[in-house]
């Protein structure tokens, strides 16, 4: 449904070299790279904000290559939403449906519906400079989709906003998604986007590096860069249940149980568990980490951060140790071993 | 603690000389007319007569250049282009130059010798002692200002906003005047009014296109050659007076509650 084949384009010393990329309708798509990777450069060629030197963008059977921006069905939230501010929120949001030459009386209606939607109906008359963040956010966001774009770009909304604006729009993007909405969205924290994106790619230097699904890409790190995302292979799917003492464990595969920390009274998520969180040792261990385990060592590869061991508990976790420590604990394939990890180092993210 | 307060004490004596420098003259001249006499300047007809000459002529010059000014001013904010550094320059130079010498190069182009001078007089229009004569020296000297404000105005309004109604279906042209020129406004309202100011006090251009029919400044220096400084100063007065009327006034609209280029 959309799109880019062999996309380049050089800007001064950048140069955004042969990024390919398809999403069918409903995708959820996160672009992961550092600032400078050309994330953007990638967003504003889509929006037709830059024209490529070369390659092909297509949406829903169409090459809108060269298509003038205003042709697109493309919406852009930027990162500090650019309202305009000498409008009202009204006028924000019937800017692109005046361009779109609709009638006042239709336009009325069509802001007035979103707004009620958006949770901005009492806030219509006001400049942005009187809005909170969130409001700012759902206005903007309103302005961006009233006009029903095929593709929704986000332009690292989340990254300037603090906990309590993250945890309003995170939910938001996942409700505009869930009705069928495609999104990119551009960030430099994957942490953003784990439990949003059904579909992620790796940007470095311009070079789209890795695509698939989260699980895929963040467990086979095909680059540094990928694999220095913090310990982002022991990335499970889990079902959240209750213990006794009314603590939360989370179960991988309906076998494996983690004990871990959270105020989120939640049936389903995502935990993480940061590689070089976890200690192995070749005893059962007495120590303070809730979650105890014995496995079997099924490889062991040196990586970027030292020596990687895969650890088979039921389910395969791997944990970062030195190259001193390995040495010292003369570990090999097929070894029995034992793991563990505080609850407190689990970082749980809601579905 | 003791030597920063002399070193403050001895910064606001300097300050307060170059104020002092400002403020002396006019005060002085104030002080020494007579308010009859500036009532008399004020039912003098060629005073007033002169006065409406220079008001007009300002205010034409700037609305008719403002409108090739300020799209200028836009793609010299946002556009990058070869010899950008000199077209910039090109604009500083009617500042750096002698106003005489500004009026003479005018005059070299409207005079009945020039293409455009005598294409003019063809139809019967002799820009030479004519408003429209006094206008262009007006503009002349006075254009930088307007399109040196109006482009730090438009550089004001950040790209994304402009990228963002372009992505909400806008043309360029929707964007321009939709955008960037509401966000721009206090930058091009202070530029019209410095144009404008400047454009009205302008001596020496002017007199090399236009003796007569007279504008105010060039009254004020003939009845000083005239008559001696007792005759200039009521009219110095009375059009300080009104400049300073206007300045006000159009300060006044460029104060805005807030900085509409902060969101």
């Amino acid at each position: 449904m959309f799109q880019i084949i062999n996309l380049s384009k050089k800007i001064d010393n950048f140069f955004l070299n042969d990024i390919s990329l398809k999403l069918e309708k409903g995708d959820y798509c996160a672009v992961i790279g550092i600032s400078g990777a050309g994330k953007s450069v990638l967003l504003e060629l889509i929006a037709g904000l830059l024209k490529p030197d070369k390659g092909h963008i297509i949406l829903n059977g169409i090459d809108i290559t060269q298509a003038k921006i205003q042709k697109r069905s493309v919406g852009i939230l930027f990162q500090d939403y650019a309202l305009f501010p000498h409008m009202t929120a009204f006028q924000n949001i019937e800017y692109p449906l005046i361009n779109k030459g609709l009638a006042k009386k239709d336009r009325q209606t069509l802001v007035q519906n979103i707004a009620k939607n958006f949770d901005i109906f009492n806030i219509l008359n006001r400049k942005p400079s009187t809005l909170s963040g969130g409001e700012q956010q759902r206005v903007s966001l309103a302005r961006t989709l009233i006009t029903n774009p095929d593709i929704l770009l986000l332009d690292e909304p989340l990254s300037s906003l603090d906990i309590l604006l993250k945890n309003e729009l995170i939910p938001l993007l996942r409700n505009i998604n869930r009705k069928g909405q495609t999104i990119i969205h551009v960030t430099h924290a994957y942490e953003e986007v784990i439990s949003l994106a059904n579909k992620v790619a790796i940007i470095e230097n311009g070079k789209l590096i890795q695509e698939g699904t989260p699980a895929d890409v963040f467990r086979n790190p095909l680059s540094k860069f990928t694999a220095n995302l913090s310990g982002i292979k022991n990335f499970f799917e889990v079902s959240v249940i209750k213990n006794n003492k009314n603590e939360n464990i989370a179960l991988i595969d309906n076998k494996i149980e983690i004990l871990f920390l959270s105020d989120y009274n939640v049936t389903t998520g995502y935990i993480v568990i940061d590689s070089s969180d976890i200690i192995l040792s070749d005893k059962p261990l007495k120590s303070s980490a809730l979650n105890n385990f014995e496995g079997l060592i099924t490889d062991i590869i040196p990586s970027t951060l030292g020596i990687e061991i895969s650890v088979d508990i039921g389910v395969i976790i791997y944990a970062n140790i030195t190259a001193t420590s390995f040495n010292k604990m003369n570990l090999k394939r097929g070894d029995k071993i034992y793991i563990c990890f505080k609850s407190s180092s689990i970082k749980f993210y809601m579905k | 603690m003791n030597k920063v307060s002399r070193f403050h004490l001895l910064l606001i004596f300097l300050g307060g000389l170059v104020l002092l420098f400002i403020i002396a003259p006019l005060a002085g001249l104030f002080f020494n007319t007579s308010p009859k006499d500036i009532s008399d300047s004020i039912t003098d007809k060629e005073v007033s007569k002169s006065i409406w000459l220079t008001l007009l002529s300002a205010m034409a010059a700037t609305l008719f250049f403002s409108m090739l000014a300020i799209p200028l001013a836009y793609i010299l904010a946002k556009k990058s282009f070869p010899l950008k550094r000199l077209v910039n320059g090109i604009i500083d130079l009617p500042i750096v130059i002698p106003h005489s010498a500004a009026g003479i190069a005018i005059l070299g182009v409207i005079s009945q010798q020039s293409f455009l001078g005598s294409s003019l007089s063809k139809l019967g229009l002799n820009l030479v002692g004519h408003p429209v004569g006094i206008s262009l020296a007006m503009a002349f000297v006075s254009i930088p200002f307007l399109i040196n404000a109006a482009r730090e105005g438009f550089a004001s309004v950040p790209d994304r906003l402009e990228k963002a109604a372009l992505t909400l279906g806008a043309s360029q042209m929707r964007v321009f005047f939709t955008i960037s020129l509401p966000l721009a406004w206090r930058g091009i309202i202070s530029g019209l009014v410095m144009m404008f100011a400047r454009g009205m006090s302008e001596f020496g251009a002017v007199i090399i296109i236009a003796y007569h029919p007279m504008i105010t400044p060039i009254l004020i220096f003939e009845r000083f050659n005239a008559f001696g400084l007792k005759y200039a100063r009521p009219v110095a007065v009375l059009f300080i007076i009104v400049c300073l009327l206007f300045f006000i006034m159009m300060r006044l609209l460029t104060k805005e509650k807030k900085n509409v280029s902060n969101n």
